[in-house]
C-alpha cells in the first residue's frame, strides 16, 4: 500500500525542501517507487533542488483543473529511474489548489507509487494543511532553536486535529527530524540539545541531519545531497531516516564529517 | 580564541547567568504548556458558552455579544470566568421571578 509523507515545519527556512528531495531520492535509490509532490503553489522550488527546474512543463495546478493529465506533469528523475517529480505552479493563485483536486491526484499517485512525499509550504494556510490533510506520515522538519520547535509543536496539533485521519480518529505517525544540529554548540550550552527538543516535542526521532556545507553545495547544483555527497554526514543521515522511515530499527547518532576532530569525536556519542 | 575565553565560562556560571540552551527550553515549556492547553480549550470554551447563553435565555431575554466566557491559566490554577450582560428589566417582573 501507498505511504503518504508530508514533510513540515510551519516555520520557513529550516530544511524542508532540502529534506523531501533528500529523503525522496535516497528512498528512490532501493527500488521504491517515490514521487515528491511540491505544494508550495507560487513559490515552487522543489523542481529546483531537483535540477529539474526546465523540464517542467504542466504542473499540479494544471491536472487538479483538467488542463492535463497527471502523467503529462509528472518529471521523471534523470538519475534514478524510480524517482519522479510533481511540480506546483509558479504562476497560478494559490486559491486554486482545491480540496477534492488534491484528494483526487493523491489517489491516482497511490495507484503508481510506493511512496508519496508532500513538500508542504511554510505557514498554516491552504497549502500547508492540504499537504498535511491526507498524510499517513508526517516528518516534522525542526531546527534547534526557539520559534522551529513551538512552529513543530502547533502543527504537531493540527496534525492530531485536523487532518483526514484524524477525524476518522486515527493518528498520523509523527517523526521528528532534527536539521542544522551543531553537535559542538550544543554541547557548549549555546544550543539546544536533541533530548531537549525531543522532550519537548515528545514524538519519536527520526534522524539528526548536522549542519554542513554539503547542503548548499547540493542545492547550488541542483542534486539532492544523498546522491550528490553520499558519503557527507548529512547524506548519511538522511540515508539512516530513510532506513527508520521503511521500519529498520536503527540507533540515532549525529553523523560526523569524514574528517573529525577530537572534540567532535568525543561529541558523536549515540543521542538516542 | 584568547585564554579568557575558558575563564569567562565558569565566571558567568557562577554570576548565575544561565547557559542560553538551558534558557531556551524552559522558556519553550512554560510558553507550549500555555499554547496546548489553549488549544484544546477553544473547542471548551465555545461549548460553555452556547449551553450557558441557552440557560440564561430560558429565563431572561439576552444579546449573544453579551456573554463572555474565558478560561485563564496561571501557573496550577484554571480560572473559567463567565460574564453575563444583562438587559434592565421592570422591578415587577423580577420580583415575579423570585
Amino acid at each position: 500500500m501507498a505511504k503518504v509523507v508530508v514533510v513540515t515545519s510551519g516555520k520557513g527556512g529550516v530544511g524542508k525542501t532540502t529534506t523531501t528531495a533528500a529523503l525522496g531520492a535516497a528512498l528512490a535509490q532501493t527500488g521504491e517507487k517515490v514521487v515528491v509532490v511540491d505544494f508550495d503553489v507560487g513559490l515552487r522550488n522543489l523542481d529546483l533542488l531537483m535540477g529539474s527546474e526546465r523540464r517542467v512543463v504542466f504542473d499540479l495546478i494544471n491536472v487538479i483543473q483538467g488542463d492535463a493529465k497527471l502523467a503529462q506533469a509528472l518529471i521523471r528523475d534523470k538519475r534514478i529511474e524510480t524517482l519522479s517529480l510533481l511540480p506546483a505552479s509558479q504562476t497560478r493563485d494559490k486559491e486554486a489548489l482545491t480540496g477534492e483536486g488534491v484528494a483526487q491526484v493523491l489517489s491516482e499517485l497511490r495507484e503508481t507509487f510506493d511512496w508519496i512525499l508532500c513538500d508542504s509550504p511554510a505557514g498554516i494556510e491552504r497549502g500547508a494543511t492540504l499537504a498535511m490533510h491526507h498524510a499517513d506520515i508526517a516528518v516534522l522538519v525542526t531546527n534547534p532553536e526557539v520559534s522551529s520547535v513551538r512552529d513543530s509543536d502547533r502543527i504537531i496539533g493540527i496534525l492530531d486535529s485536523k487532518t483526514a485521519k484524524a477525524e476518522r480518529g486515527e493518528r498520523v505517525e509523527k517523526h521528528l527530524l532534527l536539521t542544522r544540529y551543531d553537535p559542538v554548540r550544543a554541547a557548549r550550552g549555546d544550543m539546544l540539545k536533541v533530548e531537549d527538543v525531543l522532550e519537548i516535542l515528545s514524538i519519536p526521532l527520526l534522524g539528526i541531519i548536522p549542519e554542513s556545507q554539503e547542503v548548499l553545495r547540493a542545492s547550488n547544483v541542483g542534486c539532492p545531497v544523498t546522491l550528490n555527497a553520499p558519503e557527507s554526514a548529512p547524506a548519511r543521515a538522511y540515508a539512516d531516516a530513510v532506513k527508520r522511515l521503511r521500519g529498520e530499527t536503527l540507533k540515532v547518532t549525529v553523523p560526523l564529517p569524514t574528517r573529525v576532530g577530537l572534540v567532535s569525536r568525543l561529541l558523536g556519542r549515540r543521542v538516542a | 580564541m584568547s585564554i579568557l575565553h575558558f575563564f569567562r565560562r565558569p565566571l558567568a556560571l557562577a554570576a548565575g547567568r544561565e547557559r542560553p540552551a538551558a534558557v531556551a527550553r524552559e522558556r519553550l515549556q512554560i510558553l507550549l504548556a500555555h499554547e496546548r492547553a489553549s488549544a484544546g480549550q477553544e473547542g471548551l470554551v465555545a461549548t460553555l458558552r452556547e449551553e450557558i447563553l441557552a440557560v440564561i435565555g430560558k429565563h431572561v431575554m439576552l444579546e449573544r455579544d453579551k456573554v463572555q466566557v474565558t478560561v485563564e491559566r496561571n501557573g496550577e490554577i484554571s480560572l473559567l470566568e463567565i460574564e453575563v450582560e444583562m438587559p434592565p428589566q421592570p422591578r415587577a417582573e423580577m420580583a415575579l421571578r423570585a
